[in-house]
């Protein structure tokens, strides 16, 4: 049986790892290359780095770090943020990612989904999309969720996967950094909508929350920064329990 | 965060009898596939794995990686185009298979009605959309087979990511279950293929690829 994912997120800014907390406020949580292969030893299933910071400056910085990771890890990982074309992507799987993960780029041309998913096959394209919820609507936000778009969350995610996306990363702007847990009636609302895998985002704080994301939000993986980088939740632990819920895990 | 899964010790024995040697091991690099993540693998493993699309060392090669992601047809005209259609049937050393690559070694797939090169003798159909497509994550591999799984325990995790899946068949030498049991691996004399990626299946999968060198 296919198994649930637990995703740790390192948030990576100069080639170092940080979260923020409703995306401000940062804190310095570690080397990504040491944390990623800890983070594998302990049972993570997947590892997603997020640059909150990218630049074309620092794209190369980006790709010696990406190189590094995969020299060194043996689970899969997604690299994000600031991808916008066809060359970049290709320069990212050529050191190593094995998905990437685009958002805004994807907002602004929805043709570079299916460019990315043409080219390197859908299987590595992760479409993020930050949504808040506003009068009981979700829309769509850029940006890193600072600016808001009229686009609706369920309209964008079905129309990136029919464009050819892999998989879809939600993170609610209502939940991130708030550690009450995940967006689960919107989360269960996309698994139905769309026949690709979805990653909830944003909000996990204790182990019940991943429990209930996976069981009432129907989420195929999980992904969590602080929660993991400071060892509030061990990850071995959050699977045993999911475990004795019924969740299917990897231990 | 200091408590380690316990799993079965995958610990590598001894240095592979391909010592580190370059050419004994090639990958082949025709354009379709994420085959750092396979060279840094058995570089974890102390061996130097040589990229090439060179049908010269791929013949004189010990051992041969056969990798692949992506589109079935448009990696299967990448072979035509480099003649390494014609080469990867008529090799006597042992071949694996990777993912697309295992998939390209049988009959036909629905993807883009592609011809494969018919080394295994079965088809490769898409799951339905009762299920999420592509499968992705991580899954079991059962009824192991070959050596390329000694030591490898029943219901082991395999990381897997794919939309298209070989039937079940004689060639078979491990099975999944994803809405239906299908061929997540497949051996027929020197040619092995596997559905899932060793080289991203943590200590298991980088036993399997060491069993591979052992071969």
């Amino acid at each position: 049986m296919l198994t649930k994912r637990i995703v740790p997120c390192l948030d990576i800014k100069n080639g170092r790892t940080v979260k923020g907390v409703n995306f401000v406020n940062l804190i310095d949580a570690g080397d990504p290359v040491v944390l990623a292969k800890q983070y594998a030893d302990l049972g993570a299933d997947e590892l997603v780095f997020l640059d909150i910071a990218a630049t074309l400056e620092n794209r190369g910085t980006t790709l010696d770090m990406v190189l590094k990771v995969a020299e060194q890890v043996n689970i899969p990982f997604t690299v994000g943020g600031g991808i916008s074309s066809v060359e970049h992507v290709d320069a990212l799987l050529k050191c190593g990612a094995d998905k990437v993960s685009i958002n805004s780029s994807a907002v602004k041309r929805p043709e570079l989904v299916s460019e990315l998913a043409d080219k390197f096959g859908s299987q590595c394209v992760v479409v993020a999309i930050d949504a808040k919820q506003i009068d009981g609507e979700w829309f769509v936000h850029l940006a890193g969720g600072t600016i808001p778009t009229e686009i609706k969350l369920f309209d964008w995610a079905k129309e990136v996967e029919q464009r050819g996306a892999g998989e879809i990363l939600f993170t609610s702007m209502n939940h991130d950094g708030t550690k009450a847990g995940f967006a689960n009636e919107a989360l269960a609302y996309l698994s139905e909508l769309v026949n690709i895998p979805i990653i909830a985002s944003g909000g996990a704080g204790t182990v019940q929350h991943f429990a209930d994301t996976f069981i009432k939000g129907k989420s195929d993986a999980a992904l969590a920064a602080s929660v993991f980088h400071f060892g509030e939740i061990p990850i071995l632990e959050l699977k045993q329990e999911l475990q004795k819920q019924g969740v299917p895990v990897r231990i | 965060m200091n408590k380690e899964i316990k799993n079965i010790n995958y610990k590598s024995e001894s240095s592979s009898p391909l010592g580190k040697l370059d050419g004994a091991l090639v990958i082949i690099d025709y354009g379709a596939g994420n085959i750092k993540s396979i060279q840094f693998a058995f570089k974890r493993l102390g061996i130097n794995a040589v990229l090439t699309n060179s049908i010269d060392e791929i013949k004189a090669a010990d051992k041969v990686i056969f990798p692949g992601v992506g589109e079935a047809s448009s990696a299967m005209k990448m072979l035509q185009e480099s003649g390494l259609d014609k080469v990867i049937p008529t090799l006597k050393q042992p071949v694996l298979g990777i993912c697309l690559g295992m998939q390209l070694m049988c009959n036909h797939s629905e993807e883009g009605n592609t011809q494969g090169l018919g080394i295994f003798d079965v088809a490769v159909k898409r799951f339905s959309n009762d299920v999420k497509v592509p499968q992705m994550g991580w899954n079991v591999i059962n009824d192991l087979k070959s050596d390329l799984f000694k030591g490898v325990k029943e219901r082991e995790f395999m990381y897997l990511v794919h939309s298209f899946y070989a039937e079940k068949c004689d060639e078979m030498i491990a099975k999944t279950d994803y809405e239906i049991e299908y061929a997540s691996a497949l051996q027929n004399d020197n040619f092995y293929g596997v559905q899932f990626h060793p080289e991203k299946s943590a200590l298991a999968g980088s036993k399997i690829l060491e069993n591979f060198l052992e071969l």
